[in-house]
């Protein structure tokens, strides 16, 4: 599925979207970001809370293509600065990491279909 | 009577990334890296509160110097800058004690903070010198532009030659398992503004060389690890790296302040980190455990009050 699919089908906000037909295989949703460096899949979109630069850099070291910032918490300047070096996506959704993971599986699982 | 002293606020002198990231990045390192003290005149001429205003002058003449601290057995009382002598002069005080005369609402910086913090109040307060404090607050030096320039200088040499010593060469003939690099990153307490560009260097360096993508993870999630446990846990250090041989070697060294119980700290889970660290997401006790996942050889030296040296190496050939 694209960045551009998943932000239609889900109703998400697209904050900065550097590449919109990057390709989203899976998500993973986790605050810490070790546990994202250890387990989070090449190709997810991170769901997550941290709203800080350093989210970035652990996305593009496990190859995540984009993240995902719940509860509409604001994306700092310097975030986005690095994202946008970094070529990675910045999304954001109202609603909690539950609501939205689970938006997401089922809009993954329809592709896999 | 003591000065009055204005101590910096840290969140307030946080140094600024160049916006237009044209400030090198060995320039950036360097005035984070360097404490005040590393800086500063500790060879200081002082005078005490019974001195005249005119010995204070005499004293400035003497020694070629524009402002001399007032200070009995290390206690810090002002400062007599050249400002005072001239206003002693016209108005006919300069017999008079310099504890009467001498500057008392003084901002001073403190030993331990990074040169940064010294270029900041240079810039915000445009006065020619700061006393240097300790934390007892004793008068332990006195910093000036020129004591900047010049510790610039010798480190930026030194920086120089480590930087000659060092090389990417390609001995091989294809290319790929026979590169030989060394770096060295100084890494800053809580500096998790530069914390993952060691980790970014690997990683962009690896890719071009076109070494398989899992091996490249393995090796930047152990650089990055360990940089991020330099940053929340070490009071500073170097987190070095090298590829020779077939093998990435990354080694994180600190000075303090030690581990008490090293096979707790390798437990996943157990960390020691505040909850400012953790609510950035930080210091979940997973790091070293990570690395040691992602490592074909794991080391973690340590001694409570004194340093910490943990080497990850991956096998790339």
């Amino acid at each position: 599925m694209t960045l551009l699919e998943l932000i239609d089908t889900c109703g998400l906000e697209g904050v900065l979207v550097p590449d919109a037909r990057a390709e989203v295989t899976c998500g993973y949703t986790s605050d810490l970001l070790s546990d994202v460096m250890a387990h989070c899949p090449e190709g997810a979109v991170l769901i997550t809370v941290q709203n800080h630069k350093n989210s970035v850099a652990v996305c593009t070291l496990v190859g995540a293509p984009a993240i995902l910032v719940v509860h509409n918490r604001q994306i700092p300047d310097d975030m986005l600065d690095v994202a946008g070096r970094e070529g990675v996506a910045l999304l954001r959704s109202a609603e909690d990491q539950f609501a939205v993971s689970c938006k997401i599986g089922a809009a993954l699982a329809k592709t896999a279909v | 009577m003591s000065a009055t002293p204005e101590t910096p606020g840290v969140p307030d002198v946080k140094p600024e990334a160049d916006p237009a990231g044209n400030e090198p990045l060995v320039l950036l390192e360097l005035i984070q890296r360097l404490k005040v003290r590393d800086v500063m005149t500790a060879q200081l001429v002082t005078v005490p509160r019974s001195a005249t205003m005119l010995q204070a002058q005499e004293l400035m003449r003497q020694k070629k110097i524009s402002g001399v601290p007032v200070e009995e057995n290390g206690r810090f009382f002002g400062l007599v800058s050249i400002d005072d002598i001239i206003r002693a002069l016209v108005a006919g005080t300069i017999g008079e004690v310099c504890s009467r005369h001498m500057t008392t609402k003084l901002v001073v910086l403190e030993d331990d903070m990074p040169l940064s913090f010294a270029l900041r109040y240079f810039d915000r307060y445009h006065y020619g010198r700061f006393p240097v404090l300790n934390r007892d607050q004793r008068l332990v030096g006195i910093i000036c532009q020129r004591d900047i320039n010049r510790a610039l200088l010798v480190e930026l040499t030194r920086e120089l030659r480590r930087l000659e010593s060092s090389s990417v060469q390609n001995v091989g003939q294809d290319g790929t398992t026979s590169i030989y690099v060394l770096r060295e990153f100084p890494i800053c307490k809580y500096d998790f503004e530069n914390a993952g560009k060691a980790a970014n260097q690997i990683k962009q360096l690896l890719q071009e060389k076109k070494f398989p993508p899992k091996i490249i993870r393995r090796i930047a999630v152990a650089a990055y690890e360990l940089e991020i446990n330099l940053c929340v846990h070490s009071d500073g250090g170097v987190l070095s790296w090298q590829i020779s041989n077939g093998r990435a070697e990354i080694v994180a060294r600190d000075a303090g302040p030690g581990i008490e119980d090293v096979a707790w700290a390798c437990r996943d889970g157990t960390s020691t980190a505040n909850e400012w660290i953790r609510s950035l997401g930080f210091g979940a006790g997973m790091g070293l455990v990570n690395v040691k996942r992602v490592s074909d050889e794991f080391e973690i030296t340590s001694k409570k009050g004194s340093g910490t040296t943990v080497k990850s190496v991956i096998n790339i050939a």
